[in-house]
Order: C-alpha cells, then structure tokens, then sequence
C-alpha cells in the first residue's frame, strides 16, 4: 500500500507519520509538496501535525487554499481514504471535508500528554480493526483541539455513528469528548491525537498503530 | 567616510572604557566613525567578547577522542558513530527575558536552533534550565509568576512551531533572581559526519549571501544590552527585544539544510547577537579572508535605517552564507522553494577587513581579525568569593519527618513541574524515549542504533556557598542523571551566570566555578564543547547566586528505558552507594534547610569524586543488564523526596527501615551524592554489581502498594498515603503560578 504524506513548510509531524508508516509498518511512502496539483499514484493521504504555514492567523485558514488541497479534495470525493491528524484535522475542518471547528482548549494553554481514547465506531476504515472494549494510549499536542459544533451536527454525527475516538478524560474541552470524526461517506477522518507517535515500544506505546492498520486491512479488502 | 563627532559621553554610552576607544583608535590608525564605533562596542561587549572570562575559561577540558568540534564555533560537535555526529550547545537569555519574558525566551530558543543547524544539524532536543524569584514573595510574587508564564509560553510557542521537542530542564525558585530570571536554553541536532558545516569564510571572490527575515531596527544593542546590570532605566529597553517568527525559523532551517546539500555552501552563520556585523567579521576572521558587503542591497523592513542600525540590528531568523563562485542559482532555488528571501549582499576579498558599504561609499572599514578576536582580555582582579551566609548551623527544630516530607513536596524547586513541560511539545519527531520528568530525556537518533541522554544541572545555593564544590556537584548530578539511564557520558556545555566581574568578589566567584567545573569535567571525562557566559546578572546592585548551569550530554544504545517510578509492589528497594554520611554544616544548603528552616548556611553536601565514580559505572551496569525496574538518582530533597517521586505517577510505594544513628531530619533529607535508589527482583545481582565496582547497595525496604512508611531501626518517622503526596505534588505548580 502507498500512503501519500502531505508536506506543508510548517509540517513538523510529516517525518513521524512516514516512519510508523514506512518503518513500522513497511508500507510506501510518498512525500507530496503543498503545491504540488496532484497527488500522484497513492492508495491513501495522511495530512500530518504541525503549523502548516505557520498557522498565525487561524489553524488550517491558510492550508486550506494551497495547490494540494484541491487534489485532495477530489482524492476524498473519488472515495480515496485521507486522515487528518492534529493540524491535519484541522485543516480537513477549515476545508469543509469534515464538520465542525477546533477551537483553543479549555485552559487555553497548549497540551502535551498520553490520553485514553475510546473507539466510538468501528465500522470505518480507519478503525475497523479496533475495540470497543479498550482503550488506547495515543498523545495529543496541541493548543487548539476543542472540537465545537453545533448541536444539530453533533447529533448527527452520533445518529450515523460518525465519532471514531472520544477521550476517556476530556483534556480541552471538546464538545462530547470526540477527538476524532468521519465524514459522512467514512472515507475521510480527522483526529487530534497523534497515533503516529504511539507506535512502538520505545514510544511507551503501540496503541496508534491500529489506525494505520485499519486502513491497511481496508485496502487489502478493496 | 561621514565625519562623527565622537565624544567621551557617547563612548560611555557604548559601554567602551576610554582605554578601549584609545585601542580602536591605535587599531584604526584614526578615530573611528560613528557605525565603526557601534560596530565596536557590541563586538567588544562582555557578550561577543567575553573579554572578563576569557582567561579563565581556558582552564576547562576541550578535547577528547570524541570531538569532532570544541569551543570556537556555533557549536560542539561529538562523534556518536555509525558515521554521525550531534551538535549542541546552551546559550543564556535572562536579560532580554526579564524585560519580555514570552518574545525574550521564545527569540533564546529561536537563537540556540539557528546556532545548531549552522552546523548542518537537524535540531532534535530543547531542555532548558529556568530560574525565577519566589513566585509566593508578597512584593515581588505578581511580576515573578508574570515572569515565569511568559517565559513558558514563548518557549512553547517557538519550540512547538518550530517542530523540535522540548524533552527536559529544570526550574527553580530563589529570590536572588526576582529581578534577574535566568533562562538557559540547551539544544541538540545530528547530521552525518561529513557534512558538518563551518562559520568560515573562504575563496576570494566567492558571494556573500544575506537570507531570511529582513533587517529592522529591532534588538539594536541587544549584545550591550546583556552586557550591563539591570537599572529602573532598564524597562525602557523593551524595543531592543527581537520578535521571533518559528515559522519562518522552521523555513529557514529546511532550505539551509537543503541548500548544504548542494555542496555550493562554502561556510554559513546564523545572525545572533551583533546581527550582520558579527556574522560578517567572525566568518572573515575564521577564515582569515576579508568581506564587503554594499547595505543597499541587505533586505530591509524599513525604509531609511542607517548603516549603523542595518549593523547593529539583531532582527531574528537572518543567516549569512558564503557560496561557491558561480553556484549562486544552486543556492537560490532551494531558498525560493521554501518561498526564502536570498540575496547577495558581498563578496570575499583578501584583504582581510570587513568593509561595509552604503550607496556605494565605505561607512566602516576594519580589520576582521582585531575586530572579532582582538578585544581586550581582562584579568580581573578577584578576591574571596561574596557570600553572606553564616559557616555555623541556626538552632534546627525538632524533626517533624510526617509534615516535613508534604512540605517539601509542595515547595516551588521539588513540586511536580507538569504545569510547565505539558506546554512543551515533548514527543514530536516520534523520538523522545524519556521526556520531561525523567532522570534524564532520551532522545534516539533514528538514523543509527544509539540513543542520546541529557542532562541539564545546576544549584545556585549550593554554588552561593561554594562556588569550587557547587560547580563540581553539577558536573557530578549531570554524568550521575545521565549514568542512571544507561549512558555513559561524554561530553557537556556550559552557561556561567554571575554578577558583575567587575566585583573582586563576584569574579572570585566565577574563577573558582570554573576551576571545580574544569577539575570534575576532567575528571568525568566530559570535554565542555562550547557555551555560554552570562555576566552582568545584576539588578539594582543585587547580585544573583553564582549559578553555572551544565548540559551533560551521554551515549547508549537504543532499549525501552527503565524510568524512576516503583512498578510493582513486592520488589526489593536498595540504595546504591548507601545511606551517605552528613553533618548539620553541610546541611545548611539543602531544600529542607530552605523550605523547613527557612534559612541558608554551611556548606554544600560533600563530594567524593571517586566514589561518584564508582556509583555511576555500577548503575550504568546495572540498568543496561535489565536488573533495575526503576532507578532514581537522589538529589534536591534528599532520600525521602526522591521516594515520594518514585511513587508518584504509579500509587506504589515502599516499606523501608534504615538502619543509621544520624537525626532523622538529616538521615531522610541530607543531599549527599553518589547515591542511586533502585527497585528490583534481583537484589543479589545489583549488590554484586556495586560490590564489584567497590560500593555497597544495601537493601532498604521493599515496595508496597499504595503508601510510603520510613522506619528508623525499626521506629517509625513518618507514613504516607502516596495519593495525597501525589494530590500535593501535582496541583502545587499551578497553585502556585495562579
């Protein structure tokens, strides 16, 4: 399987997600630069963590409108499986691929800790191979991962069963403990946590890794 | 050249002595003009020149069979094998820090980052040392915890951006910094070992090329400024702070990483402190060519800056780089990939000066060499050492071992720091093997099969009373952190802050600091490869402590680490190297002398090098065979503290009886070192070990769930819930800081 790694200039988690990938999980990896128009011969596209241009004015509001985006997009509408991780996702916000804002956490200072995140579905192909059951040891890092929506979409995404993680002790502030979402088709996910940086022993935890192996065991599937 | 009228008061306003304006003119051949003298004063200052401490810093070890880079340039280089090496170094930002804490430490991280990846390293590990005054002072305690958030925030928030993990450091808290905070910022990268890049100058004729931010007028003087005891005037210097941009930071360390790749990059140097003017000269004068540069064509942020503040700017995020004839277009397109400002600015000549230019006219013409390395060197006269503190003990209360250990855990310098470090981004680069709160961080480095582990130390009170002995137990802490998780050390950098050299008293302090530091260094085998002196740490005629702060930095193959918290009940508790011997003068420097006492006297704890030694081989043997579940160094607080810590994060704790004659306040809180409190199911193996090394690793209880009780021959002293301990423990930072 190739996984295509979105680079914007400020990426700083484009390197981790391509190692727990390529190293970890022996997959192919392709770097794509943000203005790039296409993203080439891929099965899949990880948006990674960072400050994709800085991120001065708004998360994501600049991102959203680089080159790679709109190959993105049509990636994600020809039913191509993207993950959004930390900035990732909230880049996937600003685009209108997923619903909702993150917003400063509650606390309004920036977190970097382990959490417990719970499985909210696992039909979807970046979860299908989790637990319900358990939890799973993931970091977040981030200043702005309050997930806000309103609560007719909130309701929505627990109607078509769309929340994939919820914290198990909520550390910002996001509305109903959700740390990470679907878009209604499931092709199309967006975590603040960051899975790439749970992936091996030496880590202190290897919990991430069943994100990554879910969508393996998708592709192997199609 | 344009006539300036320079006068005796515009030279002391340089912070130049009349004698040093009477070496510039003997040097110049004539009176210098306006730019020069500017061009001068910041080249001379205490900061660039280091013209107190020169002389002294001679006396440390600089080599060994691992440097591949001692002092001299941007940073010390080690070889860790496998073909590559790292970089690091540390580098101080009180001054600018106390009159901007969140832009003044944000632009200290910002500054020590561009000083690694001018080596061609990709930094991989920020820990920074951090001192504040008491953020519980009734007088001074709103502006120390104004201080203190924004030094953290902007160490956050340039380290997170920037993508480079924070994984350690430490912090304190004294009221000799209330109006001096200390902000010491240590960062490590690695590159192959064929592609270090040098701060030099060479090829007549190649171009000398400006990249980066554009040049305002912001930090003007910021080297004269860090040069100088902090006055009520001092405020008012807020315009001398840079801003820093991380972004632009990040941007920049990509393109030049990239653009070293090309091999059309003859030598490259960030623009620190002094901007373009120190980056010009020291590059010619390492080089032992000339450079020209024309102002008109320097990037600028505002229209109509004179040459003098285009020199003297110290805007951030500015590198200087000299290239290959004909290979400039190499250069410029990676920069224009990273949508990076690149432009020549100059050229190298052989004749040795730096020679500046503006509208085509020569504003400044100076010798290179004299310039960066002829400043003068002082030899300043010292006496004994400042200190105040009484020899004798006070009357000690009666021992209260059951309250003393909650205090002791609450107090500012022991309490858990989460508030802080969960600030920092700790994990990006997915390399972070122990973080902030263990023994020492651990970084891999993924390229090969070894892990690097690191160390910042330094104690102020313990250095307050003897300068020789406190500088010698942080070299002694540092290698002992670092041996607790594996590694062997060696090597280490150094940022020495003190008052004013131009004390006797205050430079006594700073000699004997760096004779105790040179001797354990020897000593340790750890080589200082590089780092920083930061004088002048005085505010209204208040000197801080003495307060060398070392970064050890140590070598171990990469394997899950063992950390300090107790995992499972049942498990036998030693304590290696023993229970150490104390008496009530040596007591007077402790956390509880401070905290409980409430008074400072005596002298730092003792120091047996070759018993330290001897401690730190058997533990490295000890963890690196699998033997120890959990190992901890004791230090700040003694033995019962460093119990409290192993508890902590996993609500086990320990039974122990020791058995000793000494009171129980100094048994449980003495500071002695070489001790190391290990937990294991091998307890014949580990004292196997420490008696082969010849030390003794005595068992002194075992663990237990959920509580902590200290025994005396069989009396008990004190017990614990360890949830409480850790209830106090945890939230006393953020009650603090609110």
């Amino acid at each position: 399987m190739t996984f295509g790694v979105i680079v914007f200039p400020g990426s700083n988690r484009d390197h981790d997600a391509a190692y727990a990938v390529e190293k970890i999980l022996g997959q192919k990896v392709n770097l794509i630069w943000h203005d790039s128009a296409s993203l080439g011969s891929v099965d899949a596209v990880i948006l990674p963590g960072g400050f994709a241009y800085g991120d001065y004015l708004r998360c994501g509001a600049i991102a959203k409108f680089s080159p790679v985006m709109m190959a993105v997009r049509k990636f994600a509408a020809g039913g191509g499986l993207v993950l959004g991780i930390c900035n990732g996702f909230q880049i996937l916000v600003e685009a209108g691929l997923l619903p909702g804002a993150l917003i400063r956490n509650r606390g309004l200072r920036f977190i970097c800790r382990n959490v417990q995140l719970r499985p909210g579905t696992t039909n979807s192909p970046f979860t299908c191979a989790a637990s319900k059951e358990k939890t799973y040891c993931v970091p977040i890092a981030h200043g702005e991962g309050c997930y806000f929506a309103d609560q007719r979409t909130l309701d929505e995404l627990e109607a078509e069963d769309r929340v994939t993680f919820r914290y198990v002790e909520n550390p910002n502030g996001s509305l109903r403990d959700i740390a990470g979402i679907l878009n209604r088709e499931r092709n199309v996910m967006g975590m603040m946590p960051h899975p790439e940086d749970a992936a091996e022993p030496l880590m202190g935890s290897c919990d991430g890794l069943v994100v990554f192996q879910s969508m393996l065991t998708t592709a192997v599937r199609a | 050249m344009s006539a300036a009228l320079i006068t005796p008061d515009l030279i002391a306003q340089h912070q130049l002595t009349p004698q040093e304006y009477e070496k510039i003119v003997a040097l110049l051949g004539r009176e210098p003009s306006y730019t020069e003298l500017g061009i001068f004063s910041v080249m001379w200052s205490e900061h660039c020149s280091y013209k107190s401490s020169r002389l002294h810093l001679k006396k440390l070890p600089t080599s060994g069979n691992r440097v591949v880079q001692g002092p001299g340039e941007n940073a010390g280089v080690i070889d860790i094998g496998e073909g590559y090496v790292i970089a690091f170094k540390i580098e101080s930002h009180n001054h600018p820090s106390f009159i901007e804490p969140f832009q003044g430490a944000a632009t200290g991280v910002g500054g020590i980052l561009r000083d690694i990846f001018t080596m061609g390293a990709r930094p991989v590990a920020v820990l920074d040392s951090l001192r504040f005054g008491r953020l519980d002072d009734p007088v001074t305690g709103v502006r120390n915890r104004r201080i203190l958030q924004g030094v953290v925030a902007g160490i956050a928030h340039y380290g997170n951006c920037f993508g480079v993990p924070t994984v350690g450091g430490e912090c304190l808290f004294e009221s000799c910094y209330d109006g001096n905070p200390l902000v010491n910022v240590f960062a490590l990268g690695v590159c192959r070992k064929q592609e270090v890049c040098y701060a030099r100058a060479a090829g007549v004729g190649n171009p000398v090329i400006y990249v980066g931010a554009r040049t305002g007028r912001d930090g003007i003087h910021g080297a004269s400024m860090a040069s100088a005891e902090f006055t009520e005037e001092s405020k008012q210097k807020r315009p001398n702070v840079q801003v820093g941009d991380p972004f632009l930071e990040k941007l920049l360390l990509e393109a030049c990483l990239e653009a070293m790749q090309t091999a059309a990059v003859v030598g490259i140097q960030d623009m620190g402190a002094a901007g373009l003017t120190c980056s010009t000269c020291e590059m010619g004068s390492r080089g032992e060519v000339g450079i020209e540069i024309e102002l008109d064509r320097v990037p600028q942020r505002e229209t109509g800056m004179m040459p003098y503040e285009i020199m003297l700017s110290e805007s951030q995020e500015r590198m200087l780089l000299v290239a290959e004839q004909g290979r400039q277009e190499e250069v410029f397109r990676v920069f224009r990939r990273w949508g990076l400002e690149a432009v020549e600015i100059g050229v190298v000549t052989g004749d040795g000066k730096l020679r500046v230019k503006q509208h085509g006219e020569v504003v400044a013409e100076i010798p290179n060499r004299e310039l960066a390395d002829g400043a003068p060197l002082y030899d300043r006269p010292h006496t004994q050492p400042l200190r105040r503190a009484p020899l004798e003990p006070p009357p000690l209360p009666d021992p209260d071992v059951q309250h003393a250990l909650p205090a002791l855990v609450a107090s500012g310098d022991l309490c858990g720091k989460s508030w802080l470090w969960e600030q920092y981004d700790y994990l990006v680069r997915s390399s972070t093997v122990a973080g902030p709160g263990a023994e020492a961080a651990i970084i891999r480095i993924k390229e090969t099969g070894t892990s690097v582990a690191i160390s910042l130390d330094g104690n102020g009170r313990y250095c307050y009373l003897s300068p020789r002995g406190g500088a010698m137990l942080a070299v002694a802490e540092s290698c002992r952190n670092v041996s607790t998780v594996g590694a062997v050390p060696v090597a280490a950098t150094n940022c020495l802050n003190f008052g004013n050299p131009e004390r006797p008293e205050i430079m006594a302090q700073l000699v004997e600091a760096i004779e105790g530091m040179a001797e354990a260094c020897r000593f340790f085998d750890t080589p200082i490869t590089g780092g920083n002196v930061s004088l002048y740490n005085e505010t209204l005629g208040e000197g801080i402590y003495p307060t060398p702060v070392l970064g050890v930095v140590g070598l171990k193959k990469t394997a899950v680490a063992a950390g300090i918290a107790f995992r499972h009940a049942g498990r036998a508790v030693m304590l290696l190297g023993g229970l150490g011997s104390t008496d009530e003068v040596r007591f007077g420097s402790t956390q509880y002398a401070k905290t409980i006492v409430n008074r400072l006297w005596g002298l730092p704890p003792a120091l047996d090098l070759a018993q330290e030694k001897r401690v730190q081989e058997a533990i490295r043997e000890i963890v690196n065979a699998g033997l120890a579940e959990s190992a901890h160094d004791l230090s700040d607080g003694g033995l019962a503290v460093a119990l409290a810590e192993c508890a902590c994060s996993t609500n086990v704790g320990a039974r122990i009886d020791l058995d000793s004659d000494l009171r129980p306040d100094l048994l449980l809180f003495h500071e002695g070192p070489s001790r190391v409190l290990v937990s294991t199911t091998k307890s014949d193996a580990v004292a196997a070990i420490a008696w082969r090394h010849g030390t003794e690793a005595p068992v002194i209880g075992v663990t237990i769930e959920k509580e902590i009780e200290i025994r005396q021959k069989g009396r008990v002293l004190g017990r614990w819930q360890v949830a409480s301990l850790k209830a106090v423990y945890d939230d006393a930072l953020e009650s603090h800081v609110r």
